[in-house]
């Protein structure tokens, strides 16, 4: 008379469901629907979406890219590593490699910028603290999104995916400045 | 010819190989959880920062060690285990093709033991995704396909014995509920291994040179194919176990047939979709593809969990009402036998795995709040609610029953026995609310230093954050030594238990069959249809089981309420589009 016995009645589908199970149904149904809906909605209302735009890319183009915006725009250099300020709404590139995020960022709180990253061997995990934003850098692909800083400060780039023995040691930095 | 040995505590019928298998999977399975333990202790104690233990080369492939075994083998042998005694036991069927079962055994062992020499040789400390293009030794994947093509076989020969079963009617009526949910973890076992093997066989390849390139991106869609869908073979696993101990301690029926067996196929159905939400983060992957797969798709899986959350304590509820414990809403709960660990193991199963693992999942498998949870910690913090306390307290709690019954052995150290379920949950689930917590505050997984230390630049957590890795490793600690009880009292039973029959020795607990004589019974007696039951009324306003719906409700408004807390968190970051 278990549930590790046959069910007691043969055509076991036809048996009337009882009232608490069609409730709670009903609710969790309900409750799925609200989640469903909230994506959308904040894809329309919400700030914070991923953006879909990436391109397949490799380390050599990508390097070449980065390389660019360095020369271009390279302000003070800080533990070996350039810092880069690029002008506000333009497009912006950060690296990720063993071990390191290269190169720093300088950008000014309330702009917008295009910012792309990739890596250049295995996979890193971008995460910009303490702000706590998580993306995936995979090799082979940049991902292209907008950010735009809400406030002045020095913020870290921590790698959050697992690359190897010196992963505890891969930080990068972004800088906001008041404008 | 002598086949069945008849239980005379339980009833339950084995089969002479399938009981033999049973066992030594059951063993396999207590081999793996206790190296995962040990490993367990190091990556605890040094994520935990002052104590910070192991030097960074050894915690990668402690943590490494730890993930494959506790989450592949440990799981994966008991799962195996649990297939045969859902077949052949219950529907009271000769196993099939025991040969071809002998066979898997032996390359799940051998698979196992080939992954983990890779990893200890010390050059596949890849973690247990082994992201493409960090490569591992080829005998790492090797060992990984090898131990999936053992458990292919055991998935047909479960299979084949349900045909077997239907053939040759050893059961009327349909299969039981336990049994069509080993089936649902059955099938989504086979699709799993065949996402693990399009593309572990390729990586293998790419790591002995015959292929020149993994694209990265392509490795994490397929690898989750295999990396989720094996987790929701536990979820499908354990929910049965749920049933059978709820159905072996009280008596207990599913509230509706229906119900439940729809919920599993629900499973089958889009469980194998949501495994788009590890990748929800990654480049070239459409904001419409991830809303699909995690809400459509995740959600009626989700809804099928929902649905077993409220089945499963409300045919517990409805069996106790029946023998009268029908005082306000929870006399049926408060007067279970909370010292019998089959019980406290199962009901704290599942009370975690719902409260704790199932919202936490479906919070960060949402597609904008993913963005403030990805990677951190508080993603193991979530996969170990629901498998290291939802798969495995449940697989403790059955143990626990299987030991008479199977081994016919009691129990060794009863008592700790009693207190072990408790005091791995309670350990497991400070551990798990404070990674939570530290994952909010962006503490980064599977990192070896939270101070960075040797880096150029520098970056410091809050002093929180510290505090609460501190108290996760507290919590850690407690629950490695809650595992150890529970080793403890398995081996302990097996090797000394005092013995139920004078034929379970030594070599018995470890797989080999009693005298001829003692499976006297050729031809089982057909497994009935469970008796019907008089239409009565047991609980109040028209429920069946009016306090398992207030549970639910409980849950609901936790669920709800720290959904909108993350969205009001995620709204508060930078803005990104």
């Amino acid at each position: 008379m278990t549930s590790y016995m046959p069910p007691s009645e043969r055509v076991w589908w036809k048996t009337p469901i009882g009232r608490d199970e069609v409730l709670w149904i009903g609710i969790a149904l309900v409750w799925c629907l609200v989640m469903f809906f909230m994506m959308p909605y904040w894809h329309i209302y919400g700030k914070q979406n991923l953006s879909n735009e990436a391109y397949q890319t490799n380390a050599i183009q990508f390097q070449a890219k980065v390389d660019a915006m360095v020369a271009a725009h390279q302000v003070r250099e800080e533990a070996h590593i350039p810092v880069v300020r690029p002008p506000a709404g333009s497009d912006v590139y950060m690296l990720g490699r063993l071990w390191q995020w290269y190169p720093i960022l300088e950008l000014e709180k309330g702009q917008s910028y295009r910012l792309h990253l990739s890596s250049m061997d295995w996979q890193h995990g971008f995460s910009l603290q303490p702000v706590n934003i998580n993306l995936q850098v995979v090799p082979g692909y940049e991902m292209v999104l907008t950010v735009e800083p809400d406030q002045a400060g020095e913020y870290s780039v921590v790698c959050n995916e697992y690359c190897g023995i010196g992963h505890h040691m891969m930080l990068g930095k972004i800088y906001v400045t008041e404008n | 010819m002598a086949r069945f040995r008849i239980c005379p505590d339980s009833g339950f019928y084995f089969d002479r190989s399938a009981e033999s298998l049973i066992k030594v999977n059951a063993v396999a399975a207590a081999v793996s959880l206790l190296f995962a333990g040990i490993m367990a202790l190091g990556v605890i104690l040094t994520r935990w920062q002052d104590v910070h233990l192991l030097p960074a080369d050894r915690f990668y492939q402690a943590l490494t060690l730890h993930g494959i075994n506790a989450l592949i083998f440990w799981i994966i042998f008991f799962e195996i285990a649990i297939l045969y005694f859902a077949s052949s036991t219950l529907l009271r069927c000769r196993l099939a093709a025991p040969r071809w079962a002998w066979l898997g055994f032996v390359l799940m062992v051998a698979g196992a033991v080939l992954n983990n020499i890779a990893v200890l040789r010390g050059r596949s400390s890849v973690m247990m995704t082994s992201y493409a293009p960090m490569q591992a030794e080829p005998s790492f994947y090797l060992g990984l396909i090898v131990f999936a093509v053992g458990a292919l076989i055991g998935c047909f020969v479960f299979l084949g014995t349900l045909v077997i079963a239907r053939d040759e009617k050893t059961y009327e009526g349909s299969i039981p509920l336990v049994t069509f949910g080993a089936l649902t973890a059955c099938i989504i076992a086979v699709f799993t291994i065949a996402s693990g093997a399009i593309i572990l066989i390729p990586t293998w390849l790419w790591s002995i040179g015959y292929i020149n390139h993994i694209d990265a991106a392509m490795y994490r869609l397929i690898w989750w194919g295999l990396g989720h869908s094996s987790q929701q073979i536990n979820v499908a696993a354990h929910v049965s176990v749920w049933y059978l101990i709820a159905g072996v301690l009280f008596g207990a029926r599913p509230m509706s047939e229906k119900v439940s067996r729809t919920a599993f196929l629900l499973y089958i159905l889009f469980l194998q979709l949501a495994s788009a939400h590890h990748i929800l983060v990654d480049p070239g992957i459409s904001s419409e593809w991830k809303v699909f797969n995690t809400s459509y798709a995740m959600y009626l899986a989700v809804l099928a969990s929902m649905i077993h959350g409220l089945t499963v304590p409300g045919s517990v509820e409805v069996a106790q009402r029946r023998k009268g414990l029908t005082k306000g809403m929870f006399e049926w709960l408060r007067k279970a036998p909370w010292g019998n660990p089959v019980f406290s193991g199962f009901f704290l199963s599942l009370v975690i795995f719902g409260f704790i693992g199932g919202i936490t999942g479906v919070v960060m498998g949402t597609e904008q709040i993913n963005l403030i949870i990805h990677n951190t910690i508080y993603v193991p913090a979530h996969f170990h609610a629901t498998v290291a306390v939802g798969t495995t307290l449940a697989f403790m709690a059955l143990t626990y029953l299987l030991i008479p019954v199977l081994f016919r052995r009691e129990l060794f150290l009863p008592g700790i026995a009693k207190l072990q379920p408790y005091v791995f949950s309670a350990g497991m689930t400070l551990m798990i609310l404070f990674m939570l917590g530290a994952g909010t505050l962006g503490v980064s997984r599977r990192h070896w230093d939270m101070a960075f230390t040797g880096s150029l630049l520098s970056f410091e957590y809050p002093g929180t954050a510290y505090v609460m890795m501190a108290v996760a490793g507290i919590g850690g600690v407690l629950g490695v030594v809650g595992g150890a009880m529970y080793l403890v009292v398995t081996v302990g039973s097996l090797l000394f238990g005092r013995k139920k029959d004078p034929e379970a020795g030594l070599l018995q607990s470890f797989g080999f069959p009693m005298s001829s004589g003692r499976y006297g019974v050729a031809r089982a007696e057909p497994l009935p249809m469970a008796p019907r039951l008089s239409v009565e009324e047991h609980g109040s306003a028209g429920f069946e089981a009016p306090g398992t719906f207030v549970l639910a409700m409980t849950l609901l408004v936790a669920f709800v309420i720290y959904y909108f807390v993350n969205w009001d968190y995620l709204s508060s970051v930078w803005p990104l589009r």
